[in-house]
This record gives C-alpha cells, structure tokens and sequence, in this order.
C-alpha cells in the first residue's frame, strides 16, 4: 500500500441483522485529498463514515489507518487513532452552553491545559468566521453560525481526517456554498484529508478530488468528478449524476462505430458499441442539447422537431421540456431564451451531437421505484 | 375558615417560638428523608443511566421493574421491610426496627426507583447522535455519557426533587418501620397524622404547612444549585475529565 494512504479500507462489510447494508471492496484516502461519497439516502453513505471513524465496528473486513491494521489495534491504540479523526454531522448538534464551551471539548478530551485550550479555541473561532462569538449561548445562534461552531469545534484539535456527512444539507443556497468555500479553504490551508458525503451530486463535484457514487451499500463507479460525470458507467449514476435526458430504446443497426437506435419512433445516432437489434438506454446531457426555432445547419447528427412543453427558470439558466415526441429537456441560458423567444407550445428544433449520447447496454428496470429519493 | 387561618398562625408561631419537641421532630425528618434522597440519588442516578446507555442482558426486565417500583405503596414497602428487620426476620439480629435507620431504609427503598425511572427518561431525551458526535470528536464512552447527564441535567434534577418528594411526603412505610416514637422516631408526617388523631387540626395544619414550605425550599435550593453548576463549568473551563 502506498505510503500516503492515510486511511483504507479493505473488503469492508457491514450487516445489521441479516441485512447487508454495506460492502465496499475498496477504498482509500490519500493525504490531503477530499473523497465525495455520493449516493441516494439508504446508500450506507453514513454507515461508512460510521465505520472509518471507528464509531462502529465492521461486520467483516479491514481498516488501515497509516498502513496499521485498526482490528490489530488494542482498546488504547484505537482511541489514539480515532482521536485523529472526526466528523461533522447535518445538524451541528451542538452542546448545551457556551460556543466556548463547544469549541475547547475536543481539547477537554484530549487533555490539553486549560489556558491553551482557550487560546486554540478563539483561534478556531477565528478561522470559521466567528471572531467574538465565544461567550454567545449556543440557543442564539442562527443554523450558519451553528454548523461554523460546529466546524471550529471539529477544526480545533487539528485532526488529520474529517468526515463531513452531509453539513450543508440544511442551510440555505447562499450560506452552503460560502460554507463549502470556506471548508475547502480550511481543508486545504491545514493539510486536512477529508471524506465528504453527499446526496447532491454539485456539491460532490465541487468538494471532492475523487467522487466514489455508492448505491445500496456498493460502490458503483470511482473517479474524479469529470470522469464520473463524463463518464458514467451505468444508467444509474448518469441519472443521479444529472443527466437528465434518460430513454429507452433499440439498436437497429451499427455502422462505422455509430449505432442507430430506434427511441419513439425516432432514430437517434449515437457514438458507442452495442449490437443491431439489442435493447439499450441512452442518456443525454440537458446542457447538451441546443434549441433553434428554425432547421439549423449545423453538423449535429441529431436534430428532432418538436414543440416546447415546459419552460423552468432556474436563476441565470431555464430548463426548457421539448416533446419531439419523446420528451427531451435542454438547458440554455436565460439570455439565449429570450433572444430565441421561446414560448410554451411554441415549434423549435432540439440539436445534440451523436459523441454527447451515452449509451448505456445494462438492463434496464429495477432502477425506477430506487430513484425516488 | 377559622380552623385554617388560626393554623397559619400556629405555624408561625411554632417557627419563631423555639419548640425543642418541634424542631426536633422537624430535624428528623429532614435526616432520614435527606439521607434517603441522597442514598436514593447516588443509587438511581447510575441505575437510570446504565438503563439508559448500556445495554445488558435483562435490562428490559430491570428497566420495567424500575418503573413499577416507582408507583410502589408505601405501607407495603413498610410491612415487608418491617417484616424483613423485625426480631424474628431475617435480618432480626441488626436490631433496626423502630430506629431512623430503618427509616431511611425505607425510603431509599421508595425513592430510587423514582429517580432512576426518571433519570432514564430524561437521558432518553437527549439526541442519541450527540453521544456520536462526542465520540466522534474524541471523547471515551464513559465522557460521553457525563456530557449526555450534562445534557439531561434539568430532567435528572428533577428527578432528585421528585424522589426527595416522594420520601418526605411519605408517611406510610416510616410509621410502620419506625413506630412514631417520640423524641426517637418521629417524623412530620407521622406527627400530623397523630395530632388529626388527636383532634388537634390546628397543629396538624402548622406542621403540614411548615412541610409544604420545607420541600419549597429544597427545590429552590436544589434548582439553584444546578444553575450555579452550569455557571461554575463555564466560567472555570478547569475540571477537565480525564483524557
């Protein structure tokens, strides 16, 4: 194993009961690098941070902090070990008191002389933001400023791994990204590894080097965020990784590396390998697709006529639904959609190239009732 | 009407006018049932956390006899330790019946389960992921569960007042076992239940006014002390547990 690894893990399983909710064949954390966790809720995503912070045990399998074996580790060693780590939860579940009092428990723990746990506690404080806030009652505060005494409180006794499961889920838009700025800055300025664990696919891309998408207790792609979100390796995580456009349909025929598959009655011609006549999902980015009111003359492979269903403004972008007659969505800007003036039954033009299909052989089916999270 | 207002006056003036019979009998009561909310405390506490955070075989059991203990009556908790300390019992030859000791074993008897029953409720109460979160952040089992009793702190001081209620207020089980026996084992309650005996509602009345005001004080007292408590652990931030 190699010599950064701070943390891996090794056929690591984890039963409640006879049920298995959790199995991870393997898993590492490098030094100072942040691993998003992504997954659906039910995915084992909190039972694993769980289980590398040694707050649980695991059913079966091995953990290595540093290249040491936690299982071989007596009741002392593993105290040690585990009071390098900590976690932040959704909710900041702060103590009772005093910030003050929040900020110096780790420190409290750990032994460390009154005087100077004051002293790294306003240092902490400082560092999320909170300059001043050691004598404020925890009651006080408003859930930004909780979850950052929260972070102060993780930060302050210097760990060398965080898990964060899911800090941000709870606060507002705003608020959660200059949260998340600000704990990549904290992440990256202390050296800090860092596993993060999250439903929200942007959040994932945005915190992780590495994004690891975990589904019913399995890891079911590994990579950096292009790669999984360029990439996806199966219908399931190119849908929770947002891509939105996901249809069914039937290869008619293969020529020259393009498959030509039959979707509603329409053909679209998509650059991948499956076999005449097999039945396959193809997925298409929204921000892939470009929308013209007229035929356009452009190279795209792909060009349906349909009528505009829906139109969603999501701040600076719109989200616009086009029946073609399978359902295709597209995001443009907000400014593209005001010069194209589109309007809802409106007739436009939806323009993909066949290298921004994926395609997808694997069965199709189970996946419908588990994507409801 | 008359009979009340004259008993207020009575309890005044038994307060002031320095009774030696009364004070003695108001002493009494305040040892056994002080020692037996203490011995109660120092009991339930643990048990009701234990309950609470750990889980042993026959917990379940030990945890639903708790709770039925709470409601115990009194006179039969009286009449089987009666039974139990007599000459003739089991325990005949340590001489403990119609002593204060036997008294305030009683009522250690009475007042545990209620402060354990209640102690275990309120560590209940307090979120089970802030135990997590203090392990997560470094703390040993046995830290976090003294930051959960920091949590649950109101409810387990509740829990000392209503089992210091319970054995003060009792009257049953310390008549039984300690026979009201003057200038030995007499005790407010004993004694308000002999002077209505006796018809002497006005002194009754005194001393049972006297009682109210005395459980008054001990909760004022016990509740003021969890509030400088907490007061004290933030201004100091010294008495760190052990790492």
């Amino acid at each position: 194993m190699g010599k950064d690894k701070v943390i891996e893990a090794i056929r690591l399983e984890k039963k409640y009961g006879e049920k298995t909710v959790l199995r991870v064949e393997k898993f590492f954390l490098e030094r100072g690098e942040t691993v998003s966790v992504l997954g659906p809720s039910g995915a084992g995503k909190s039972v694993f941070l769980r289980l590398l912070n040694l707050l649980e045990e695991p059913t079966a399998g091995k953990i290595f902090f540093r290249g040491r074996e936690i299982g071989e580790l007596g009741g002392k060693d593993r105290d040690r070990v585990r009071k390098k780590m900590t976690m932040l939860f959704q909710d900041p579940l702060l103590f009772k008191g005093k910030v003050l009092d929040n900020v110096v428990y780790g420190l409290k723990v750990r032994g460390v002389p009154p005087a100077l746990r004051r002293e790294k506690a306003l240092g902490a404080l400082r560092l999320v933001g909170l300059d001043g806030f050691e004598e404020r009652r925890v009651e006080n505060l408003s859930g930004g400023e909780a979850q950052r005494v929260a972070l102060a409180r993780a930060f302050v006794f210097e760990p060398e791994v965080l898990f964060l499961d899911e800090p941000f889920a709870n606060l507002d838009a705003l608020l959660k990204v200059r949260l998340q700025l600000d704990v990549k800055r904290i992440l990256s300025e202390g050296g800090l590894s860092c596993v993060f664990v999250t439903h929200d696919q942007e959040e994932a891309a945005r915190m992780g080097d590495r994004i690891v998408v975990l589904r019913q207790g399995r890891v079911l792609q590994e990579g950096t965020p292009e790669d999984v979100f360029s990439s996806p390796s199966s219908e399931f995580v190119a849908r929770f990784t947002g891509m939105e456009n996901i249809l069914e349909g039937r290869v008619e025929s293969v020529s020259e590396g393009i498959c030509h598959v039959e979707v509603g009655g329409e053909t679209i011609e998509v650059v991948g390998a499956a076999r005449s006549g097999e039945r396959v999902v193809v997925g298409i980015r929204p921000e892939e697709i470009t929308l013209f009111t007229s035929l356009p003359r452009s190279s795209s492979r792909n060009v349906f006529e349909g009528k505009v269903a829906e139109i969603e403004i999501l701040g600076p972008l719109a989200k616009v639904k086009v029946e073609c007659p399978f359902i295709l969505v597209s995001t443009i800007t907000k400014k593209s959609l005001e010069e194209l003036q589109l309007k809802e039954g409106m007739d436009v033009f939806a323009s993909f190239k066949a290298t921004a299909v994926h395609l997808f052989v694997a069965p199709i089916g189970d996946l419908r009732e588990e994507m409801e999270y | 009407m008359n009979t009340i207002l004259e008993a207020f006056k009575d309890a005044f003036f038994l307060i002031v006018r320095f009774n030696p019979e009364f004070y003695r009998v108001l002493g009494l009561s305040l040892v056994v049932s002080g020692s037996a909310a203490a011995i109660g405390t120092l009991l339930g506490v643990p048990l009701g956390v234990l309950l609470s955070k750990t889980n042993f075989r026959g917990r379940g059991f030990v945890l639903s006899l708790v709770h039925a203990f709470m409601g115990l009556p009194p006179v039969v908790v009286g009449l089987f330790t009666f039974l139990i300390i007599a000459r003739s019992g089991p325990l005949g030859s340590l001489e403990l019946l119609y002593t204060p000791g036997a008294m305030i074993i009683v009522q250690v008897i009475l007042a545990t389960p209620i402060v354990a029953g209640f102690t275990h409720a309120s560590m209940e109460g307090v979120d089970p992921r802030l135990f997590l979160q203090a392990r997560s952040l470094g703390a040993s089992r046995f830290q976090a569960i003294i930051l959960g009793m920091r949590e649950a702190r109101e409810g387990i001081v509740a829990a000392i007042i209503a089992g210091f209620g319970r054995v003060l207020a009792e009257v049953g089980a310390v008549t039984i076992v300690g026979g009201n026996i003057r200038g030995k084992t007499r005790v407010m309650t004993t004694d308000i239940v002999l002077q209505s005996r006796k018809g002497d509602y006005g002194l009754a009345l005194a001393e049972g006014i006297i009682l109210i005001l005395l459980a008054v004080l001990v909760n004022i007292f016990l509740t003021r002390l969890q509030s400088e408590g907490v007061r004290r652990e933030s201004e100091k931030r010294v008495t760190g547990w052990p790492a």
